[in-house]
């Protein structure tokens, strides 16, 4: 039966939830929990692990946290197929960028090539993308860019299915100017939050701090209640 | 394949083709034509870009302030070129449809840098072929990169008001850019630009500006400018021009980041204050020289 809402049919009736059933049988899904938030100094990636085809995990300790540049990162949900090449161009783009004009590209460069590409093939995609990056010109930066290919640019983005839990944990708990501490442990909180609710998310909690510094990773595992280990470069 | 006629080497018939020495001919030619073209100068100034160019005037029918010599490509960046005006009217074109195409990719306005890049590949690509000639042409590219934070275009929203999120305090970037591109596809980025049948004259003026120093601001570049262009017309043949001026400012100046012709009193002072100060120098000349023979 062909979805009320439409042919491109990449939401549910809701307009929130992504329609399962526009996925080929067997293709790989991130139903997701993603997010990801300013602070002080830069930014904070977080994403949980979990890559599943239909009822079956594919995959639990998948790293959906992309690098498209030194300090440009992005949170992938969607087509786990899509969502890679998508991320593989716009990587391709900005390391170009890199060297043509002698200078980092910008978070606002990446974002523009990633709103292009999603939005001009909005129809064959399936891919809900947050972008965060940190630049020395304008420091760290968050855009969302969810299903149809609009652009946002947040204080914090979240995203995936398993976000749709945390919209009042998030909304309550933010605060403008956090330390990298306190960073952290939102993000991880919020994201323990939805894995706990949502039956597509789950695995470890990956992260990645973004600041002058460069990237650092963290992970964080189920065994001890996602409190470790941390920092993991 | 060329024919080879009983004067010269024929190493000149065809671009593509280089002199047993080492040179383009077709490529010298193209900078003969440019060196018989009416003055154009850019000056860099601490807070803005100034163009300008003689206008030589072929016809007393033409228009008086028509016609005009300097293009606006985009909003933030200018071009004036001397040599064979319709080569020049093509470059711009061509610079036209690369900012626009830089808009298209990257939802914001072109580095000046990146448009004298692509700009100056466009002018090389014309020196390599038999079927093409090179540009008649020396522009010179005249821009402001914003100071200002860059939104995408398009983008909805905004992040947090303090603390990341797009606003490092005291974060310099942006700023003004010149760069001027020959017939070779040769280009280099400048302080002060001079180009045209009084070149000589004018690099000569744009040295004594002291332009290195970054402290020329851009009220008196449109000054000096002006000035720059009578001096270089001084010992010309051709007695009526007319003087073309455009001007990019900083975000917070008088063009808020946009190149825009002078406005008419502004140039009209200038003018008269260029005028003056030929008519001074002559007159300082002669003091000179009496002051020289007092010495013992």
């Amino acid at each position: 039966m062909v979805a009320p809402h439409g042919t491109s049919g990449m939401l549910g009736e809701d307009g929130i939830h992504v329609d399962m059933n526009h996925l080929k049988s067997g293709e790989v899904n991130l139903g997701t929990s993603i997010m990801a938030i300013n602070f002080k100094d830069g930014v904070i990636l977080g994403a949980d692990s979990r890559t599943t085809t239909g009822a079956y995990i594919a995959n639990r300790v998948t790293d959906k946290l992309t690098q498209v540049h030194d300090t440009i990162w992005c949170c992938r949900s969607g087509s786990a197929a899509d969502t890679q090449a998508v991320a593989d161009i716009v990587s391709y783009h900005l390391n170009m960028y890199g060297v043509t004009n002698a200078e980092a590209p910008t978070t606002q460069v990446a974002a523009s090539l990633f709103q292009e590409l999603c939005y001009e093939n909005k129809d064959a995609l399936s891919a809900g993308i947050i972008l965060a990056g940190w630049d020395a010109r304008h420091g760290g930066q968050v855009y969302s860019i969810p299903l149809g290919g609009s652009l946002h640019k947040q204080s914090f983005a979240i995203g995936g299915s398993g976000s749709t839990y945390i919209y009042g944990y998030t909304d309550a708990h933010w605060r403008e100017q956090m330390t990298e501490e306190e960073g952290i442990d939102f993000v991880r909180s919020a994201l323990q939050e939805a894995i706990k609710w949502d039956g597509s998310s789950g695995g470890v909690i990956r992260l990645v701090v973004l600041t002058k510094a460069g990237a650092v990773r963290h992970l964080y595992l189920p065994d001890n209640g996602y409190t470790g280990p941390g920092v993991t470069n | 394949m060329f024919y080879v006629t009983s004067i010269g080497t024929g190493y000149d018939l065809s671009n593509s083709v280089f002199s047993p020495d080492g040179r383009n001919f077709q490529v010298e030619y193209a900078v003969k034509a440019v060196e018989n073209g009416g003055t154009a100068v850019g000056i860099r100034c601490k807070d803005g870009v100034v163009l300008a160019v003689e206008k030589i005037i072929t016809s007393k029918l033409l228009k008086p302030g028509a016609n005009k010599r300097i293009a606006t490509v985009d909003r933030h960046v200018g071009i004036v070129s001397a040599g064979l005006v319709p080569d020049g009217r093509h470059f711009v074109s061509r610079a036209r449809d690369e900012a626009s195409s830089w808009r298209g990719t990257y939802k914001g306005p072109i580095p000046t840098s990146a448009l004298a890049n692509r700009l100056g590949g466009y002018v090389q690509a014309y020196t390599l072929y038999s079927s093409v000639r090179p540009f008649g042409v020396t522009a010179i590219v005249g821009g402001w990169d914003t100071e200002a934070e860059l939104p995408v275009d398009g983008q909805v929203g905004t992040g947090p008001k303090s603390g990341s999120g797009g606003k490092v305090e005291g974060a310099k970037a942006g700023g003004p850019g010149l760069y001027m591109i020959e017939p070779s596809g040769l280009y280099w980025g400048y302080y002060g630009a001079a180009t045209g049948k009084g070149r000589q004259a004018a690099k000569a003026e744009l040295e004594k500006l002291d332009l290195s120093s970054g402290n020329l601001s851009l009220a008196d570049g449109v000054k000096e400018a002006a000035r720059i262009i009578y001096v270089a017309h001084e010992d010309s043949k051709d007695k009526d021009f007319e003087l073309e001026m455009t001007w990019i400012s900083s975000v917070d100046g008088p063009t808020k980041g946009r190149h825009e012709e002078v406005p008419k009193e502004l140039l009209e002072e200038a003018e008269k204050a260029a005028k003056r100060a030929l008519e001074g120098d002559d007159e300082e000349e002669e003091d000179k020289g009496q002051g020289e023979q007092m010495e013992e």
